[in-house]
């Protein structure tokens, strides 16, 4: 790998940029690896990352259906904070938020993360009960976190309708100030050449048709291109998470459903942090390039369809423009939906499963970017190790068994 | 906008339905004969196919009853809609 620094900017601008090498290699898959990881997107690519970097396991094979950054890595609204209400779950965010603090120079790529800072607005006393609850909470287990009241987000947010006449009056919020935004495609792309520098081979266009088993233990995977032998299979494919599991036989606690999101055309700064919404239910932020990043809730039904339902569009944008009047007549440039795996307690699922040596991670839900670098983290322990890290072994496919869950539904400042 | 057929009031818009989830699920009749894991996979697990699915929904501003539907979870095509009395045995989400 090349590292990247001023001084490659300034050679390849001299050859006219027209020296720059591949990011990372396309290689053929052989026969054999140590591990698969199952899933280009983000968290599979930081997972092959940190099981090279950490754990010292360089023959790793990433694959990849699509390309990489295709997926819902590319489709997110790029939020990244770690404000959490349960200790399971702000601690597992928390140490993916430490990552991201060192992640560009970690990763010798810059993405762009931002720490600007979230607002998670409450419109009612309950909601300002349930934003204290949770700042509490989050300062207890050394997650920054402060309440600010209506006044303090009319003088940080000059265009926020913090009028009491509003519909939905607008009381305080939460601030996480170390929260923030990243660049998405860049995360993936980042990882994919720090991992691929490390040995890793990542193989796009190669989907994974089946899994080999053999006594209980995972043998490998069949593929497009052909069958691939590894001891060790990670599986870490979102939305279609349900559909590799029956490949081995298994059930899963998570269900599939869009997930939409939008730009609008590109505006002069108007916005410096990220506003989300529970009670009206969107989330906004603007991007470096001047577009207006826009999320909500997902369609209700299940669904693999990469696009979603014309009346979310337009509660989403009934609920931005309840918050920000003045974007009213913005136009959206694009819109388009990911499809994410919900589980019933809103926490992922980072586990061994009854198949020896394959391992799941899924069930982020609308949640998992901003997990990223934390998730592959505990997943590539869990993988080299054969079990799990203190951080991720409270998010065991055993816990639906057990009853232990996590119940982050609406206490994680915002629905799922 | 899906366009779901009730089978008591013809077709209308989707606004007009809340969804009940995956169909042909039976609570089991004796809960306390179930191991845990039996139980968790009664409560938790779900097929959550790519393909054809059967799955409940209410007509919720309508006629407020619950039918089954069978969709197509990638192309979202409907290709039937009936009353659970109609062959299917649950008794709604």
């Amino acid at each position: 790998m090349r590292k990247y620094s001023v001084f490659s900017l300034v050679r390849n601008a001299i050859s006219h940029n027209r020296k720059w090498r591949e990011a990372w290699r396309s290689p053929e898959p052989k026969r054999e690896y140590d591990v698969i990881i199952v899933g280009g997107g983000g968290h599979g690519l930081a997972t092959a990352y940190y099981l090279a970097k950490e754990h010292g396991v360089r023959n790793v094979a990433v694959l990849e259906k699509g390309w990489i950054g295709g997926g819902n890595t590319g489709r997110n609204t790029t939020i990244v904070r770690s404000n959490y209400l349960w200790t399971e779950a702000s601690l597992l965010y928390e140490h993916s938020m430490k990552l991201w603090e060192g992640l560009s120079q970690d990763l010798n790529y810059n993405v762009m993360f931002s720490q600007r800072g979230v607002y998670n607005l409450g419109h009612t006393l309950q909601d300002m009960r349930d934003i204290e609850r949770r700042v509490n909470a989050n300062r207890l287990n050394g997650i920054d976190a402060e309440v600010v009241n209506a006044e303090q987000i009319a003088k940080a947010i000059p265009f926020i309708n913090t009028s009491p006449d509003a519909r939905y009056p607008i009381l305080g919020a939460s601030l996480q100030r170390r929260a923030g935004v990243a660049r998405h495609d860049a995360v993936a792309w980042g990882f994919a050449r720090a991992a691929d520098a490390r040995g890793v081979d990542i193989i796009e266009q190669c989907e994974v048709t089946g899994i080999n088993r053999d006594g209980g233990k995972v043998t490998g995977v069949e593929t497009t291109r052909g069958t691939i032998n590894a001891p060790r299979v990670g599986v870490v494919v979102a939305g279609n998470a349900s559909v590799v599991a029956a490949m081995a036989g298994l059930r899963l606690p998570v269900e599939s459903h869009p997930l939409q999101a939008f730009v609008s055309e590109p505006l002069k700064p108007v916005l410096d942090t990220v506003v989300m919404s529970n009670a009206v239910h969107g989330y906004i932020s603007q991007s470096d390039k001047g577009e207006l990043v826009i999320g909500a809730g997902i369609d209700a039904y299940n669904g693999y369809g990469q696009r979603g339902s014309f009346q979310t569009i337009e509660h989403t944008m009934e609920a931005i423009i309840e918050l920000f009047p003045v974007f009213s007549r913005v136009r959206m440039l694009r819109q388009w939906g990911g499809i994410v795996d919900v589980c019933p307690d809103a926490c992922p699922i980072i586990s061994r499963t009854p198949v020896a040596g394959l391992y799941f991670n899924c069930g982020w839900g609308t949640g998992g970017f901003k997990a990223t670098p934390g998730s592959g983290w505990v997943f590539a322990h869990t993988i080299a190790q054969d079990r799990p890290h203190e951080l991720n072994a409270p998010f065991d496919l055993e816990r639906f068994t057990t009853g232990a869950l996590i119940d982050e539904h609406g206490a994680a400042a915002v629905a799922h | 906008m899906l366009l779901i057929e009730c089978p008591w009031c013809g077709e209308r818009a989707e606004t007009e339905f809340s969804y009940g989830g995956e169909a042909g699920i039976t609570r089991p009749a004796d809960p306390d004969a179930l191991s845990d894991a039996e139980w968790a996979d009664y409560l938790f697990n779900r097929s959550n196919p790519r393909g054809a699915h059967q799955e409940l929904w209410n007509h919720a501003q309508g006629c407020r009853r619950w039918f089954r539907v069978e969709r197509d979870t990638v192309s979202y095509r409907i290709s039937a809609s009936y009353r659970l009395s109609d062959g299917a045995d649950e008794g709604g989400g």
